[in-house]
């Protein structure tokens, strides 16, 4: 394993900016997670540190080496594309063995074997190793394609999207496997993923890309409890951040555009008036939501709350807030 | 199983189809079939008038095909030895004797070799070729397509003179190497066009998975791209040895002796007296049966081949 420093990386496609001066460090054994919208640049990220394309601008470093020269499987690094590219010709237990029969790698037989039903057993795919490639569904498909990336020891694991298209329960499952590999064989993993759950229960860092620009890196809780901005604070936390005027609550700095409260901050009982206009009862808590003037705002109540649909509600920031500029920069 | 359905056509559909393709079938077997008919009448019967449809088969224009033969006088014919073997007697019957082989076989075989052999070479290149054009960034890429594409937009007689001086200049006039690199060179165009068709529908991500799983550039063409070019290359094979098999007019100015193809060989078989036209029929019958089979055992590939990956998958 090792680690990977990505300096000052731009890239564009055409007229499109995919990355602009991108600078991060992966430390060696890490588990980042890069997260953002679509067309963030996460993909092209994962390219670039695997060598699949050529930054612009910038240099990839592996343990401190430039590796601008260096193929991908010089770079010796594992990947999950996003579109999953299984081998449509081959079977799935010929996917998983295909990285480890390459002339990189040239695995005694018996050593495949061993590793790909140990792999497929992990994956829960191991009655699925005779079929074609083409002939399973689309989470079957993921998991073959994340289990080609397994059977290896690489420098890195790059994953994209790689839990997207499974169901609840198996999503779990990998999720919890996915972390405990890593974790025993060291791995450093550089991942993507919409989940906010796989971010905060998997990532050692977080990245926050916007329009192909880095704009916060640290670890989730950083990036929750510290925001740079509403767009980083935003994409962390369900329910999402309530962002609402600065005025509504006393005490903002001069400057101050709005304010950023989650859901858990709020406390119900006195400040800003509203109503109640929806009762979202999930068992271990219940979320309400609230119209205070024309701010829509969600908080979560007690399980046992009594709340109903059009009751009158004040509520308070519990803690000091966070404030943002016009702009949407963090303030304090 | 009734009602409308959009996948499983009805059976008034199936029967207007099943007609239509029979009809069809028809219409572009006939010559197919009076070829094949024709190589088994007798002399006589091939030129009857009106055509004979029901006639006796005999094996005399394949005899002829295979043979030549001298007439012999009734009176010779008893110093003869009785026939040995069962072409003898058939030759007997006609009143002749056979004297030696023909060169229908070594034409044959010249057809095989080059037809086979160019179309080895135009594969091999043409996907080459394909795979540089569909992947890589080639400069004046589209006009390079273009030249490529033009050398198949004049008729071969056209070029035909420049060739035969060039070929006279390199010795390559009547060599089984001078027509391989003649006809790959016309079928290069053909192939490098079907198979970039066929290169660019296969995706990126398999190859730049093969990259990240190990492999070099040239593996993951070999391991990834290949297999599942195949439909392609099968289809594309099948265009151009039936271009290389069929060939005539170079064949015809380009080969006289050693390295003389099938084509321009078979109309000029004379029987004794005249055209005889069941040997010739026999000819273009065995003629069209390594395309049939060359056909026939890529035919899994052609159906899916020929929709040119319009829903491939
Ligand atoms: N090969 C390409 N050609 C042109 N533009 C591209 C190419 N690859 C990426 N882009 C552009 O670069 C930007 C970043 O793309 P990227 O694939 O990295 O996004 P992403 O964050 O992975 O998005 P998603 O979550 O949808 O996968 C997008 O605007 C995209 O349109
Ligand atoms: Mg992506």
């Amino acid at each position: 394993m090792a680690e990977f420093t990505l300096q000052n990386v731009s890239k564009s496609y055409g007229d499109q900016v995919a990355l602009e001066n991108v600078s991060m460090t992966i430390p060696d054994g890490s588990f980042v997670v890069l997260l953002g919208p679509t067309g963030a640049g996460k993909t092209t990220t994962l390219r670039m540190v695997s060598g699949l394309d050529k930054p612009d601008s910038g240099s990839v470093l592996i343990n401190g080496v430039d590796v601008a020269s260096q193929s991908p499987s010089q770079r010796n690094v594992a990947m999950v594309f996003q579109q999953y590219s299984l081998y449509p010709h081959l079977s799935v237990r010929d996917n998983l063995a295909f990285p480890l029969k390459s002339p990189m790698l040239k695995t005694p037989p018996d050593d495949i074997i061993r590793i790909v039903d140990k792999v497929a057993e992990t994956l829960q795919i191991s009655h699925k190793l005779d079929n074609k490639a083409t002939e399973l569904s689309g989470g079957e498909m993921q998991r073959v394609s994340i289990g080609r990336a397994l059977v290896r020891n690489p420098q890195i694991y790059l994953m994209d999207e790689p839990l997207s298209s499974l169901d609840a329960k198996l999503r779990t499952d990998l999720r919890v496997e996915l972390k405990r590999i890593q974790e025993s064989l060291g791995a450093t993993m550089l991942y993507v993923t919409h989940d906010q759950i796989e971010a905060m229960t998997m990532a050692t860092h977080v990245g926050v890309l916007d329009h192909g620009k880095l704009v916060q890196f640290g670890t989730p809780r950083e990036i929750y409890e510290n925001p740079v901005s509403i767009y980083a604070a935003s994409r962390l936390g369900i329910p999402k951040i309530n962002i609402v005027p600065a005025d509504m609550f006393p005490g903002a700095p001069s400057g101050a555009k709005s304010i950023g409260l989650r859901p858990e901050h709020i406390a119900i009982g006195e400040g800003a008036e509203g109503f109640v206009t929806r009762v979202e009862y999930l068992g271990d808590q219940t979320r309400l939501h609230l119209s205070v003037g024309p701010n829509d705002i969600i908080t979560l109540a007690d399980p046992h709350s009594t709340f109903r649909k059009g009751d009158k509600i004040s509520i308070s920031p519990k803690q000091n807030p966070i404030f943002f500029d016009a702009s949407g920069a963090r303030m304090n | 199983m009734s009602g409308f359905s959009v996948t499983e056509p009805s059976k008034r559909q199936k029967w207007f189809a099943g007609i239509l393709v029979i009809t069809y079938a028809m219409v572009t077997l006939m010559p197919l079939l009076w070829i094949i008919a024709t190589g088994f009448k007798s002399p006589e019967d091939a030129i009857s008038y009106p055509p004979k449809v029901i006639f006796e088969p005999s094996l005399e224009g394949y005899v002829n095909l295979f043979t030549t033969r001298t007439r012999v006088t009734t009176s010779m014919e008893e110093t003869l030895l009785p026939p040995e073997t069962w072409y003898d007697e058939i030759a007997r019957d006609s009143g002749t004797v056979i004297s030696g082989p023909t060169r229908y076989g070594q034409r044959f075989t010249n057809s095989v070799i080059i037809g086979f052999g160019s179309t080895f070479f135009s594969i091999f290149f043409g996907t080459l070729a394909a795979y540089a054009f569909s992947r890589f960034r080639v400069p004046i890429k589209e006009d390079l397509l273009f030249f490529i594409l033009s050398t198949r937009m004049m008729p071969p007689i056209a070029v035909a003179i420049p060739i035969f001086l060039m070929f006279r200049q390199l010795g390559l006039n009547d060599t089984h190497l001078g027509m391989i690199l003649l006809y790959t060179a016309v079928n290069l165009s053909l192939s490098v066009w079907l198979l970039k068709g066929f290169i660019d529908e296969i995706p990126l991500e398999y190859e730049e998975a093969a990259l990240i799983d190990g492999y070099t550039r040239f593996q993951a063409f070999y391991k990834v791209v290949l297999p599942q070019a195949a439909t392609g290359i099968a289809s594309t094979a099948i265009f151009c040895l039936i271009f290389a098999w069929n060939e005539y007019a170079f064949a015809v100015l380009l080969t006289s002796g050693s390295a003389q193809t099938a084509p321009p060989f078979i109309p000029t078989i004379i029987g004794v007296g005249g055209q005889d036209w069941p040997a010739v029929a026999a000819g273009a019958t065995i003629f069209l049966i390594p395309v049939m089979i060359f056909t026939i055992l890529l035919r899994k590939h052609l159906l899916r081949g020929i929709t040119f990956g319009a829903v491939r998958k």
